[in-house]
Parts: structure tokens; C-alpha cells; sequence
């Protein structure tokens, strides 16, 4: 579904990405793994067109997405959860959920709110309070039901449990396991959590310096002893 | 108390004018973060285009004066606004992403530029509109001094009234507003919701020349005189009334044209008009020292 094939980002004049190829198949959850600073986010900005891949391509169901603008990469279906989770701070929660519906209007809203609501019933809870208001796990919880109401055929989520207590990263990460499996929606995720994240990943990549340094299916990785001895122990 | 009655009507008029202006700069400063230096030249554009619609129409035998003046309202908003719109594609949008202090001189040239365009293409001698809109009403009258409100008072107010209803309503109920609002909020997270952000910045564009177009069309009517010269000192007015209200702030605008407006009538009144431009500036220099959020504006940061 989605092919990226030797992209290379840059900052100015950092290299923040040298050369990434990695793939990601229909159903499939894939995460990133990797050290603060790898690149994870980069790359997975780099795939919604901004900062745009200054070499390589990338592909999404066979069709060249490099060189277009963001909105255009998010109506062929791509939605992201990204970094910091970016909710509009001065619109309800309902605002919110709408304006990840933009790609489709009116047409399936009611619909997808009330999936959303099934996913998290907090959110329904808080609908007309301001998104800046939101606690983080809340604001986690609407930022991925604002990228699930595009209707995508990739989630992008950028380390969902970042800041969140124990419970509510349970709770998010059986969230993501549920969209997959009821929906078969493919996910790739970014996570520095990298014990929960190869739990639930059929696949994973591990991003070093810009580089993917390793990749196998979850549990290959979880066995690994270099994965586990940078990512694994020591650090969690 | 009677004379300062009448001053109030006076600022209240003078303000409507400027709040319609300053929603330009503040929308526009709101979405890509610039002040938008050549907004108070699309005012005077909406001003002379005013000017030729009223002609033509007078050609046309269109002399019923409500009909033409809807029309004249229509015309000059379509007009201004395909300005204001060629302004966003020509002089900014190439540079955005580039410096911030880029997309700044670009607006003082095309400042400069339009009111060149204008002097060249309109002559620079000022305009003269006979009264179309005449008459008006003594609301209280005492010791031979009469409070007067004229029907072009009453038209500015109401008008001001209805397209500030309309374009709230916009911008809190359509697909448009949200986007706007969002784009605003967090201009990369409205790209990654599908928003297509530079057709929103243009339409932004388009509005706030609209609605300094209806500004120009009420200057014309209420001081009956143009040239092409006007939009500097009322884009400057205008946008210390953004700044006044709190600049990126919408009823801030609206609220900071409506302060300056009377801050000017009551200074003309009660002091000097000759120095009534020092007293608005002054309230610029003030709110910039004591409070540069404006009375409205939001603290810049707002990260979680």
C-alpha cells in the first residue's frame, strides 16, 4: 500500500533522513522504532509531503505521492495523528472531529462520530469543550478520532502514548489494535514505547541517525538482542 | 450631554469604517502571521471603484437609489475583492516560506504600487461625488443646538450591522469559517486535515477586501470626496484599530474600529481636530507599550 523507497529529507542542511526504504502492506500494523532524534517523526511527515523528500519516492497504492501538496497526499487517504497531537486549541471537540472529516463533509459524519464515540466514549463526554482544555490522554483520544474521521486507508500515528499514564496507554494501544482488526485499516506507527509497539506490530523498522539499521516482524524484533539492549531494557 | 450626543453618532459612524478595514489585516494576520500594508490601498480601490459604478449606472438610467446602491455594493465588492485576491497571488504567496520579513516589503510595494496605479490611471486630483444619499433626522434639539443623524449615518451603521451578522455566521457555521479558524489554530494540522490551505488563505484574502470595499463605497458616500491618497492614513487608522483590539482577533477588529472611531470624534469635539490623527496614534504607541495583546488578542503561545 505504501512503498517508500530511498527518501532522503533535509533541515536545511541537516540530513534528517539518508536514504529510507521501507513498506507497508494492506491490514497491516508496521511501527517505527528508534531513538529520540532517528527521525521517526521526519519520516513520517516526509510521507504527508511537508517537509517535502528532497530525493527517493514515495508511493501509496502505486501512485506517486512525493511531489504533492499536503491536502492533496491527505484526500488519497492518508490521515495523521502526528506529533504533540496538534488539536485545535479554540475549537470544541466536535470542531475538531469535523475538520478531520473535511476531505468528506457532511456525507458519512454521523456515522464516523458515533465509531469514534465506541472507540473512546470519553470524547462524546467532552464534545463541546474546547480542545485546549482536554487532558493529554483526552487529547490523544481526539486527535485519533480526528484522523479516523477522513475515512483513510492509512493511519499515521506519531508516539500516541508519549506523556500518558500506564492505564491510558493500555487504552490506546487497544484502541489501535481494535481499528485494525475490525476495520483492517493498515497503521504505521512511530513509537519510542517500542515493547508495546512490537506487541501489536506485524512488522517493525528500527530508525537509527536517519537510517533503517533493522527490520522483521514484531516478535523478531522483540527477540533481538541489539533491539533489546538499546530500546528495550535500560530505558523502559 | 446633547453635544455629546452627537458626537457619538459621529464616532460610532467613523468607527463602523474602520472596523471594517481592520478585519482585514486581522484575519490576514491571523492565518499566515503578516500585516498586509497594501489592505488600506484596496480600501481606496473600493472607493473609485464605487465612483465608476455610480457613473455607469447613472448611464445605464439606473437612478432608482436603492436598487443602485445594492448594486453599486455588489459591484464594488466583487471588484475589490478580485484585487485583493490578485494582490495574495502576485505579491505574497510566491514568498511564503521565505523569510518573515519578505512577504512585509512586498505589502509597502504594493502599497506603493496601487496608489501609483490608481494616481496614473484616475489623475491625482481629488473626486468629488454629488450627496446620493441624502437627508437625515434632528433626534433632540435644545437651546438651537440639534442632534443630527443623516440617513448615510443610519445606512453605515445598519450595513456594518448586517455584514458583520453575515460574516460572524460564516465564520462559525460553514465548512469555510472552520477551515479559516483552523488554518489560523495551526496552519500544518489544517494541511494534514485535507484543508487546501492556500485556497483558504486566498479566500481570506477575498473577504477582508470585500469588506474594505464596503468601507471605500461608505467613505465615497459619507465624505463625498476620493483620491488616491485615502487608503494610507485610513489603512494606518484601521490597523491600529486591529491592534487595539487585539490583532488576529475578529471582534477585536470590530471593537477596535468602533474604540478609535469614537476616541477621534470626541477628540475632534472636545479638543482640536487638527490634532485628532496624534491622538489615534498615540493610542497605538500606548496599547503597544501596556497591552500589546490588544484588548481581545490571545497570548502568542498556546503549546500543549
Amino acid at each position: 500500500m505504501l512503498e517508500v523507497q530511498d527518501v532522503h529529507t533535509h533541515y536545511g542542511h541537516i540530513e534528517a533522513l539518508k536514504g529510507v526504504t521501507l513498506e507497508v502492506r494492506r491490514g497491516e500494523i508496521v511501527t517505527i522504532i528508534g531513538a529520540n532524534g532517528a527521525g521517526k517523526t521526519t519520516l513520517l511527515m516526509t510521507i504527508c509531503g511537508d517537509p517535502r523528500a528532497s530525493a527517493g519516492r514515495i508511493r501509496l497504492d502505486g501512485e506517486d505521492i512525493t511531489h504533492l501538496p499536503t491536502w492533496e497526499i491527505v484526500r488519497r487517504g492518508v490521515a495523521h495523528a502526528p506529533e504533540g497531537r496538534r488539536i485545535f486549541p479554540r475549537m470544541t471537540v466536535l470542531e475538531n472531529l469535523k475538520m478531520g472529516a473535511t476531505v468528506n463533509g457532511e456525507q458519512w459524519f454521523e456515522e464516523d462520530v458515533e465509531q469514534v464515540f465506541a472507540l473512546f466514549p470519553r470524547l462524546k463526554e467532552r464534545l463541546h469543550q474546547r480542545g485546549g482544555t482536554l487532558s493529554g490522554g483526552e487529547q490523544q483520544m481526539l486527535a485519533i478520532g480526528r484522523a479516523l474521521m477522513a475515512r483513510p486507508r492509512l493511519l499515521l500515528l506519531d508516539e500516541p502514548s508519549l506523556g500518558l499514564a500506564p492505564n491510558l496507554v493500555q487504552q490506546i494501544f487497544r484502541a489501535i489494535v481494535e481499528i485494525n482488526r475490525s476495520r483492517g485499516l493498515t497503521i504505521l506507527l512511530v513509537e519510542q514505547n517500542a515493547f508495546q509497539a512490537l506487541r501489536i506490530a506485524h512488522r517493525g523498522y528500527v530508525l537509527a541517525t536517519g537510517e533503517v539499521v533493522l527490520q522483521g516482524t514484531g516478535r523478531e524484533l522483540l527477540a533481538n538482542p541489539e533491539v533489546r539492549a538499546a530500546y528495550l531494557e535500560g530505558g523502559h | 450631554m446633547l453635544y455629546f450626543l452627537q458626537q457619538l453618532i459621529n464616532g460610532l459612524t467613523l468607527g463602523m469604517m474602520y472596523g471594517l478595514i481592520a478585519i482585514g489585516y486581522s484575519m490576514v494576520y491571523g492565518i499566515i502571521g503578516m500585516i498586509n500594508f497594501a489592505h488600506g490601498e484596496i480600501y481606496m480601490i473600493g472607493a473609485f471603484i464605487s465612483i465608476i459604478a455610480f457613473l455607469l449606472l447613472g448611464v445605464l438610467g439606473v437612478t432608482w437609489i436603492p436598487l443602485a446602491l445594492l448594486l453599486v455594493l455588489l459591484i464594488a465588492m466583487a471588484f475589490t475583492a478580485a484585487y485583493g485576491w490578485t494582490v495574495e497571488r502576485l505579491a505574497y504567496r510566491p514568498l511564503r516560506g521565505s523569510f518573515r520579513l519578505a512577504p512585509l516589503i512586498s505589502a509597502i510595494g504594493m502599497s506603493i504600487f496601487l496608489q501609483n496605479y490608481v494616481q496614473l490611471l484616475q489623475g491625482a486630483n481629488v473626486k468629488a461625488v454629488p450627496p446620493i444619499i441624502t437627508g437625515g433626522w434632528i433626534l433632540a434639539e435644545q437651546d438651537g443646538f440639534a442632534v443630527r443623524i443623516s440617513n448615510v449615518q443610519i445606512m453605515i451603521i445598519l450595513l456594518t450591522l448586517v455584514l458583520m451578522a453575515i460574516f460572524s455566521w460564516i465564520i462559525a457555521n460553514t465548512p469555510l469559517g472552520r477551515a479559516q479558524r483552523a488554518c489560523e489554530q495551526d496552519l500544518k494540522m489544517a494541511a494534514l486535515c485535507g484543508v487546501n490551505v492556500d485556497r483558504t488563505i486566498s479566500l481570506t484574502f477575498v473577504m477582508g477586501a470585500a469588506l474594505a470595499a464596503v468601507a471605500g463605497l461608505m467613505a465615497t458616500l459619507y465624505y463625498g470626496v476620493v483620491d488616491f491618497f485615502i487608503g494610507f492614513l485610513a489603512g494606518i487608522k484601521a490597523f491600529t484599530a486591529a491592534v487595539l483590539g487585539g490583532i488576529g482577533s475578529i471582534p477585536g477588529a470590530m471593537l477596535g474600529g468602533l474604540l478609535l472611531g469614537l476616541v477621534e470624534a470626541f477628540w475632534s469635539g472636545y479638543f482640536t481636530t487638527e490634532y485628532k490623527d496624534v491622538a489615534a496614534f498615540s493610542i497605538l504607541v500606548i496599547v503597544l507599550i501596556f497591552l500589546p495583546t490588544g484588548l481581545l488578542g490571545k497570548p502568542e503561545i498556546e503549546k500543549v
